[in-house]
């Protein structure tokens, strides 16, 4: 597997190969087609009527523009209102000021254990190499991270980590990693001997580290969405409570969260609501004189906020757009790509639509200009993204920002211009060559079907699964000029 | 996306964009298209000079040559008709995607704007504009079982699908049956098919076997670019299942309602 693959650089070649090898591996293809069969069946079946879903998508885009359009004023109103109830914020414009910061904090603390509730930004960051790097171990408490990093492996779905894995994987894992396991197939045993584990573990780790849904500027408040109640753990039950997020996650009000949360729900999991939403505003309050002094949750909370190339898409117009995201997954639930390859081809933290058009902002186009270019434009993304985002237009605007020089009046985007190369631009060149001069493309049809017989046996991707493509023995035109000359 | 059409007064010409894949690769589609048209007493101008939309260059990144081919064709219809394309994704280029080609320049951009609102899918037209009535030819009484692919364009740009399946829907003897995953992607997508053959193969492999496992006898589709990569597909699996233009199909089993004899 890709296990100990470090993910922060991606050459874009070995992207093409891993799609290759995972498109030949059936049993991948049956498992991720069956499992997004699922989620796509229990999404739809949230939203029965389309109108309705129209008028809940407008408002969630105009929420998430509304707040992009705010936001270096909703972060600053943020982080006085969460340093007025004694969160302490840090700035981290990269992946590794984020793992010092937070390696720092532990640190300081003296500790031994952290436990992670599910965070695609600690992901993103690869914080437990930074946090075993350091002699800290990081355990992840979500089940499906678990699993995952049981296995010594990365999430391949931003909303089910472990969903590449079956019941038998799983089981052969937990009777081989888990001290004391055998091997089950009943998946209430399974995640009962999960449990199990982390239980203990909550008990004795000194730092919780958990990601952030939405962070709501006015009031300060940090909001957290989970099924499983380890989101809840991580926060409230060590001592220290690390949340990290990409700046891009505020809102400004608390009236702004409900319309987003409840698309966000049913977007993913086709779940009207979660089992848990954590709404976290603060450390533990002391009571001066020791009187009315809070008995449980952290002592510290610290919020790290996390640039890592957003900036660059927030400073285009049209990019900003990728901004909007709230990370449901539908976009490569839907993907017929993903479907095919899942999520561990793409060697990126977001894997599907909402990867290729992000991952180049935080790794630069040199090592991820593949990927936008590993899509139909078949528009399934675009379709169900619940806060309208227009992925298809991103992924062709990458593709030419990947193979041209940046525009005139426009900053040069980390790898811009990666892609190009002489022969693609020569080819291009000859294309519009043909196509804005009639007669020479006129002349060409005629050629094309006279020689149609020299038609090469195998014509590029074309011919890997498909017979080659033949002119027909006359033009459309030609065929309307015959008729004309019968007619008359 | 379903836009409002009205149909007063009934166009008595229209301008035919072929496409470049019709052109070269399906004439017969075109053909059968035109006939349609024409057997409805419409009067089908072909512009000689037009190529290709520009979609090609456009999805790729190459917007400056997209621009180019696309500023050729927009020359090429004076008249204020109708512009009917056999295939949705071409008219989905050309009423979607024109007007943020020329963004930059006000004039172009209006050009394209109006442009946009004379360009009509082909099934679309037929249904909206013209409301045709047809009745089965003499080939068209033997009854049929087919399956729809309706291109990704035509779906979630121009929202044609629905054209296409009132079209076949209103035919006797024709029974439309739908194959799993209707609605998903054939893997066709331009240079896509060329720069990644193995998702764009395992993609248009899906498509055919769903497609035959529907247990039509033929399918259809109203777009050349999905029929070349579902046929050639079947073909290289050596099997006879092929597909159709949609325009082939309504042509070989109708007949206008008020001409010809029963007899
Ligand atoms: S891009 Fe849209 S669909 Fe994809 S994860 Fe983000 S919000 Fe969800």
């Amino acid at each position: 597997m890709s296990a100990q693959h470090p993910l922060q650089f991606v050459p874009a070649a070995e992207f093409k190969q891993r799609s290759v090898d995972a498109t030949s591996d059936a049993h991948l293809r049956q498992s991720f087609r069956g499992a997004m069969d699922f989620l796509m069946a229990k999404r739809a079946a949230q939203f029965p009527d389309d109108a309705s879903l129209q008028r809940q998508r407008a408002i969630a885009e105009a929420i998430r523009q509304y707040s992009l359009a705010r936001l270096p004023d909703l972060l600053e109103q943020l982080e006085r209102n969460l340093t007025a109830k004694g969160v302490q914020v840090h700035w981290a414009e990269n992946a590794e000021e984020a793992n010092a910061i937070i390696v720092g904090i532990a640190q300081r603390h003296s500790a031994k254990l952290m436990v992670k509730g599910k965070s695609m930004v600690s992901e993103e960051t690869e914080l437990n190499h930074a946090m075993e790097a350091a002699g800290i171990a990081a355990l992840e408490s979500d089940m499906g991270e678990y699993i995952v990093q049981l296995d010594g492996e990365k999430p391949s779905h931003i909303i089910m980590p472990a969903i590449h894995k079956t019941k038998q994987q799983i089981a052969r894992l937990f009777a081989e990693k888990v001290p004391g396991v055998s091997y089950t197939e009943s998946v209430d045993e399974l995640i009962g001997i999960g449990r199990a584990v982390l239980r203990e573990k909550f008990m004795h780790a000194d730092i919780g580290l958990s990601g952030v849904n939405f962070a709501v500027a006015e009031t300060g408040t940090l909001c957290l969405v989970e099924n499983e109640g380890n989101g809840r753990m991580c926060t409230t039950v060590p001592d220290v409570h690390v949340a990290i997020t990409g700046i891009e996650k505020v809102v400004e009000k608390l009236e702004h969260v409900p319309p987003l949360y409840g698309l966000l729900t049913r977007s993913a999991t086709g779940q009207a609501i979660t089992t848990y939403f954590n709404m976290i505003g603060g450390p533990r309050k002391g009571g001066a004189d020791g009187k009315g002094a809070e008995l449980d949750g952290p002592k510290e909370v610290h919020l790290v906020l996390l640039d890592n190339g957003r900036t660059q898409a927030y400073a285009d117009e049209q990019m900003r757009a990728t901004l909007q995201c709230i990370r449901c997954g539908a976009c490569m639930n839907h993907c017929p790509v993903y479907t095919r390859i899942g999520g561990h081809a793409y060697g990126t933290t977001y894997p599907g639509p909402i990867g290729e058009i992000i991952s180049p902002h935080m790794m630069g186009l040199a090592a991820t200009h593949a990927l936008p270019t590993a899509s139909s434009l078949c528009g399934a993304c675009g379709e169900v993204c619940p806060v309208k985002i227009p992925i298809p237009d991103l992924l062709i605007r990458l593709r030419g920002e990947a193979t041209h020089e940046a525009r005139p009046g426009h900053a040069p985007l980390v790898g811009q211009g990666a892609a190009r190369s002489a022969l693609m631009d020569a080819v291009w060149a000859g294309w519009a060559a043909l196509y804005t001069r009639p007669a020479l493309y006129r002349a060409f049809g005629w050629l094309a079907t006279r020689f149609r017989f020299l038609t090469p046996p195998t014509q590029s991707g074309w011919t890997v699964s498909r017979t080659p493509l033949k002119p027909a023995a006359r033009t459309l035109r030609e065929q309307l000029a015959e008729r004309r000359r019968k007619t008359h | 996306m379903h836009r409002e059409i009205t149909r007063d007064p009934r166009p008595k010409d229209v301008y035919f964009f072929a496409t470049c894949l019709v052109d070269l690769f399906c004439p017969e589609a075109g053909m059968d298209a035109i006939e349609l048209l024409e057997r409805e007493g419409i009067a089908v101008h072909f512009p000689e000079n037009q190529t290709c939309c520009g979609q090609p260059a456009y999805t790729s990144g190459y917007a400056d040559e997209a621009r180019a081919v696309a500023q050729v064709q927009m020359a090429l219809f004076p008249e204020d008709w109708p512009i009917v394309v056999p295939s949705g994704s071409c008219a989905g280029m050309m009423r979607h995607h024109y007007h943020k080609l020329f963004a930059d320049d006000a004039s172009l951009k209006a050009k394209a704007d109006a442009l946009a609102e004379r360009v009509f899918e082909l099934s679309e037209f037929l249904l909206e504009v013209l409301a045709v009535q047809w009745k089965e030819s003499s080939t068209g009484r033997r009854p049929t079982t087919v399956a729809l692919h309706t291109s990704c364009s035509a779906r979630r740009e121009m929202g044609t699908h629905v054209h296409a399946r009132a079209l076949l829907d209103s035919l006797p003897g024709v029974t439309v049956v739908t194959q799993s995953h209707e609605s998903e992607c054939c893997g066709f997508g331009g240079t896509f098919s060329l720069k990644h053959p193995a998702i764009s193969g395992a993609m248009a492999g899906d498509k055919a076997d769903a497609l035959k496992e529907s247990g039509a006898e033929t399918f259809l589709s109203a777009d050349c670019g999905c029929l070349l990569n579902i046929n050639h597909t079947l073909q290289k699996r050596k099997d006879a299942f092929q597909g159709k233009h949609l325009a082939t199909f309504l042509r070989e089993r109708t007949e206008p309602a008020g001409t010809g004899d029963e007899a």
